[in-house]
């Protein structure tokens, strides 16, 4: 039961920010600390496959981004002109779509969120597939600029594509009902809601990936991390293992980015950038490395000062900047967990 | 049937010849030896047979009658065969136990999603693996350091570590890459010991050692290459007095010994 204290205590702390925001009439904070909670489960899935199995990812703002567009897309697509067709009349009859209006006023037809969250994950999963199986034969250096190389297509792909909106992106994405009252979108009256859905999430992905670091796959990925030649003579097939959570990871982050994209009401390409992914890179750094609680920490402190605007117009230079200074002084992170040793 | 039949291997890098057309058969529950001047082909070879390296075209690796030269190094551990390094590769970042847990890679099966959801299978395969671990530490005289960081031992132990995961595969033959190298005469002396104790235990041991003392003791049967050739193949004391052996590698001086 020991090591159920950690999550309890980041239960307890969640409710706690949440009352205080609430008695000193801050509660606007908690839109910030929302937004950085979906940008901390990216960096949680981005430190299983960097501090622990050892694999750079300079390219995870580009899962994240699948995610939100695929979710943009899909839940602003109108699908009234076609409302008699066989497929949408399906679609309709599963109660998979929703009848609504946009912020012209004008009636819509659109696809259930939960169809595109679903849409959102097979896609990442497709695509971290095709990446990754060419991609993570690669090592160090390598690796790190073949993702960079990913992430930037992806990019280009967003901002140069009119499906996607282009400079804009795309906005009027409609508010994401998962159940009776929980409904996460940009306004007051749901504030609530976002906030304890994503402090959900955070538990759910944080005890998870706990987990699995000290199971046996866990283990069979940080001796990836150790030494790949040693882990294979013990009969771990390497690559399956360093594509499956290359994989995960990728989920994870496309599913953040669902629920960010429904949270803002919209997505644009920034979110696809290599200035993001890097920004991850940097957060993990700072977390150190092979420590989720660490990650988990530094990308909700850091994104929420970077979101609430304290780095001004330094914004990403302060990253950058955090990314030279823990490379130079701390390469294994700041807030690294001491090793018993007897 | 052999164990382990290795036929026809050759394994070039350019135009240099690191093992050249070489033949052997390891029978089952024995120690074989493998020696030879620094740059025989001895690890190459090692590493065609673990899957690390691809033998050329026309090797043949046989393992209980089946081909393996074409499997990757986590295949052919799923066949049973282990191995340790000449340069100790233990996994950085870990405790000796989970080292050792890592080796029983093989006898459990919990999948990423599994460790994820800690389905109530896993627990009883953890339970199991713990156990197993801890008791081939405690073999190892190792037990005290199961909680340690693996890559802060003396060098000594990082060795009895080694051998601690490798035997974790439960494996039918055991490759060992200059196991006694840099250890002291005492050191050696345990190694040769536990060697011994491995194959009485039912495991095939394949070593390449340049200990003379202790691998002219332990093994039942040598070869030695040179220049990626085998030159001479039998009885250890037959591979003393053999004279091409002698005039390529122990020098006159081990003759007399």
């Amino acid at each position: 039961m020991r090591q159920a204290i950690p999550f309890c205590v980041f239960a307890a702390l969640a409710i706690a920010v949440q009352m205080i925001t609430a008695l000193t009439g801050t509660d606007y904070f908690l839109t910030q600390i929302t937004m950085s909670g979906w940008y901390a489960l990216v960096v949680m899935g981005l430190c299983m496959l960097m501090g622990y199995a050892g694999q750079i990812s300079i390219g995870h703002a580009a899962f994240f981004a699948i995610g939100g567009y695929t979710a943009a897309v899909l839940t602003t697509m109108n699908l009234l002109p076609c409302k008699n067709g066989a497929f949408v009349k399906l679609l309709s009859g599963m109660g998979m779509t929703i009848a609504g209006t946009n912020s012209w006023g004008t009636d819509i037809l659109y696809l259930s969120p939960w169809l595109s969250l679903i849409a959102a994950v097979l896609i990442s999963v497709f695509t971290a597939w095709i990446i990754g199986i060419p991609v993570l034969r690669l090592k160090g250096h390598y690796l790190a600029m073949a993702t960079l190389g990913f992430g930037t297509i992806i990019y280009r792909i967003a901002l140069g594509t009119p499906l996607f909106g282009g400079a804009d992106g795309l906005s009027d994405v409609p508010p994401f009902r998962l159940f009776a009252g929980l409904v996460i979108d940009g306004s007051r009256t749901h504030r609530l809601a976002g906030y304890y859905c994503a402090m959900a999430m955070i538990l759910v992905v944080i005890v998870m990936l706990s987990n699995l670091v000290n199971s046996r796959a866990g283990r069979a990925l940080r001796a990836i991390h150790g030494n790949e030649e040693a882990a294979q003579a013990m009969g771990i097939d390497t690559a399956r293992y360093k594509l499956n959570l290359f994989v995960l990871s990728a989920v994870i982050a496309a599913i953040a980015g669902v629920f960010m994209t429904h949270y803002n009401g919209g997505i644009g390409p920034a979110e696809a950038g290599v200035m993001k992914s890097i920004r991850y890179v940097a957060i993990v750094a700072v977390g150190g490395m092979a420590n989720l609680w660490g990650t988990l920490v530094a990308g909700m402190v850091l994104n929420f000062l970077s979101l609430r605007g304290y780095f001004g117009s330094f914004d990403d230079a302060v990253f950058g900047a955090v990314l030279i200074l823990m490379m130079v002084f701390a390469p294994n992170g700041i807030l690294v967990k001491r090793r018993k040793r007897q | 049937m052999p164990l382990l039949e290795v036929k026809n291997l050759s394994k070039s890098f350019g135009g240099l010849h690191a093992v050249r057309d070489v033949s052997f058969a390891v029978e089952q529950g024995m120690i074989k030896g493998v020696i030879g001047p620094n740059g025989a082909g001895k690890t190459t070879l090692f590493n065609c047979i673990a899957g690390s390296l691809q033998p050329a075209a026309g090797s043949a690796v046989l393992f209980d009658g089946g081909p393996i030269h074409r499997l990757p190094p986590h295949a052919v551990a799923r066949k049973g065969i282990a191995r340790t390094f000449q340069t100790i590769k233990l996994f950085a970042h870990m405790t000796v136990l989970e080292n050792v847990m890592v080796g029983c890679h093989l006898q459990s099966r919990g999948s990423l999603m599994a460790g994820m959801l800690k389905l109530p299978y896993t627990w009883k395969e953890e339970r199991t693996v713990r156990a197993a671990a801890l008791e081939l530490l405690d073999k190892m005289g190792i037990l005290s350091l199961a909680d340690h960081d693996a890559a802060h031992l003396a060098f000594g132990q990082q060795r009895a570590v080694e051998f601690a995961r490798a035997l974790a595969l439960k494996p039918r033959l055991l490759l060992l890459d200059e196991p006694a190298s840099g250890l002291n005469i005492h050191e050696t002396a345990l190694v040769g010991g536990l060697i011994r104790r491995i194959r009485d235990s039912g495991v095939t041991v394949l070593i390449v050692e340049h200990d003379m003392s202790l691998i002219m003791s332990i093994s039942d049967e040598l070869m030695v290459l040179c220049f990626g050739q085998k030159i001479a193949e039998g009885k250890p004391r037959d591979i003393q007095r053999d004279p091409e052996v002698i005039r390529v590698y122990l020098g006159e001086e081990s003759c007399s010994a």
